[in-house]
């Protein structure tokens, strides 16, 4: 039975009676201690935002509604470039590591082959190692072979590391699916394939989309990796909005800041959003 | 599951590609530091091969080997504190009521998706001199002030920022979710008539929390503390932006032997000693895990 279901009436009485012993939530020190919690978690970046549409340079008290540090930041053309970099390198990466990952995703949950114990823990290695690590590895090695820091190191290695993300979501869309379609699909006389486009990729879609969106939102948000792999002309958003963060705390960082929350925070909740839709058709169809 | 020899043109075509790159652009890249770090810098900053553990002995010099144990007792305490906010935060969320339970989980997550430069950086807004805590406190201090009759006098901002107690704050923000999550999960499927069965016995809330609720939650807490643990230690943002010169962690003194100090091969030295400790606790989490029952995270 639940709440809902009764009238507000009794619904009110309800809430007067004695709390349960393990209705922990209805006690006022967990309350408390939930919401000190989230106050942590969420004042810091609402002020953030907040102090975005503030109109004073000083950026403490409020002193009015403005959009004004949204067009100085718009019109400030080395964070209009950064801009331009980000997406570049972001959506070049996507779609290679995309498809890499997919291949990986594909081979770890389709085939049987010796080694795959250790090629499995060789494939998360990157989920798993410091980003300092993997940041000053990919300088050492583009110096090392002379390959000039730029647009094409920075992507290069923001594959590198997206490529495990994806493969692990690709593994995970698979792991539903049901492999009597594919040998159906082929006793009906379909080659392999066909049976791949015809049977195996539609049903992977979900996957392959919430694996880009993520391998998006990496490439987009990543700031260690890209500050040991950058070099002249190759400024992206985040590192420019650091050596703005180092340099001085002023509104407009505040608007620069806020523009990559949202586009961050859109990108995440729509992989979020398709994930789940899929896997409640999964659950409905079989 | 398919055997690869049943189709090795279709293995190799789906093999190969991923493989290269990341055996290019990954395991090559950390071979390359692995070799560095038995070298030597020469006298222009480049690195010689040497084949000698020098780089490794120096890690142990007091100077180096203080920034290292200054990185493990921050990483600790930030793991404590993650630990002491994270379980309530958990157990709030496993025992509220169904419909709120996915919402206040999204509450925990949400912040974990903005830019990890952004959240950093929002708390310099808050700590700094002339920020949002020193601004609560000076009117605290000048209600204070007028209540006493002028007694207190002039306020004097904290210095919140640019040292190891900002560092902290820095830390356990980014890593409180990798806390929370694991412990959700355990709290979330452990069986509560165990806790109904100790207080129906007589023991009180607080024992049953002790004896009963924190024994069962151990993997979680295992997970999670050993999640948050690896992440503290390995970073380079929080320390670089909200401590000072005398927070230096072991990210930062990688980033600086491979900047200014231009010292490659010490840094790769170091680079390898953070990922052998990042290994080993990983192997505890793993070895754990395989004894206590999996926690997904």
């Amino acid at each position: 039975m639940t709440d809902t279901a009764l009238p507000a009436k009794i619904r009110s009485r309800r809430r007067r009676e004695a709390i349960a012993p393990l209705d922990f939530t209805r006690r006022r020190w967990l309350k408390a201690v939930l919401l000190a919690n989230f106050i942590f978690l969420y004042f810091p970046i609402v002020a953030l935002i907040a102090f975005s549409f503030n109109n004073s340079k000083r950026n403490i008290t409020w002193q009015g509604f403005t959009f004004d540090y949204y067009k100085k930041a718009f019109n400030n053309t080395a964070l209009h470039d950064a801009f331009m970099n980000t997406i570049t390198i972001a959506s070049t990466s996507t779609l290679v590591s995309t498809i890499l990952g997919t291949m990986l995703g594909l081979i770890l949950h389709r085939y049987k082959f010796p080694g795959k114990g250790p090629f499995d823990s060789w494939i998360h290695l990157p989920i798993v190692i410091p980003e300092v690590c993997l940041g000053v590895a990919m300088l050492a090695f583009f110096t090392m072979f002379k390959i000039p820091l730029g647009l094409f190191t920075v992507t290069v290695s923001h594959i590198a590391f997206s490529i495990p993300f994806v493969a692990v979501v690709i593994r995970s869309r698979m792991s539903g699916f049901d492999p009597a379609l594919e040998e159906a699909s082929q006793d009906l006389g379909a080659s392999e394939w066909q049976t791949f486009w015809g049977v195996t990729f539609p049903y992977m879609i979900p996957g392959v989309v919430a694996g880009a969106l993520l391998a998006l939102t990496l490439s987009l948000d990543d700031f260690v990796i890209t500050f040991f792999t950058t070099g002249p002309g190759s400024t992206t958003f985040p590192i420019k909005i650091y050596s703005m963060v180092r340099f001085s705390v002023t509104p407009e960082v505040n608007a620069a800041s806020t523009v990559l929350i949202v586009l961050t925070l859109t990108l995440t909740i729509l992989a979020m959003w398709i994930q789940s839709r899929s896997d409640k058709k999964a659950k409905t169809d079989g | 599951m398919q055997d690869w020899r049943r189709n090795k043109l279709v293995f190799s075509i789906l093999l190969i590609p991923p493989t290269a790159w990341l055996v290019i652009f990954f395991t090559i890249p950390l071979a390359v530091v692995w070799v560095y770090s038995f070298g030597q810098r020469g006298p222009l900053g480049e690195t010689i091969i040497t084949f000698s553990f020098a780089n490794y002995l120096r890690t142990m010099e007091w100077v180096n080997l203080y920034i290292t144990l200054k990185s493990l007792w921050i990483a600790t305490v930030t793991t404590t504190i993650c630990l002491a906010m994270g379980f309530p935060l958990a157990m709030g969320v496993a025992f509220a009521p169904p419909r709120y339970k996915n919402l206040l989980l999204l509450l925990v997550i949400l912040p974990f998706w903005t830019n990890l430069l952004i959240r950093t950086y929002a708390w310099i807004a808050v700590l700094r001199t002339n920020g949002y805590v020193n601004f609560f406190l000076e009117w605290v201090w000048s209600g204070l002030d007028w209540v006493f009759g002028g007694m207190l006098g002039q306020f004097q901002p904290l210095e919140m920022l640019y040292n190891q107690g900002a560092v902290i704050v820095g830390l356990v923000y980014v890593n409180l979710p990798f806390m929370v999550l694991p412990l959700y999960a355990t709290l979330e499927k452990l069986d509560k008539s165990y806790l109904e069965a100790s207080l129906d016995l007589g023991a009180s809330q607080w024992r049953t929390l002790f004896s009963v609720t924190v024994p069962l939650a151990l993997p979680g807490i295992f997970t999670g503390g050993l999640l948050s643990f690896i992440l503290a230690l390995g970073t380079y943002l929080t320390p670089d932006l909200l401590g000072g010169t005398d927070s230096i962690m072991i990210g930062n003194l990688i980033a600086q032997q491979f900047g200014p100090a231009r010292d490659w091969a010490f840094g790769s030295a170091i680079s390898f000693i953070l990922m052998y400790v990042t290994f080993a606790c990983l192997w505890v989490k793993a070895v754990l895990a395989g004894r206590e029952g999996a926690v997904n995270y």
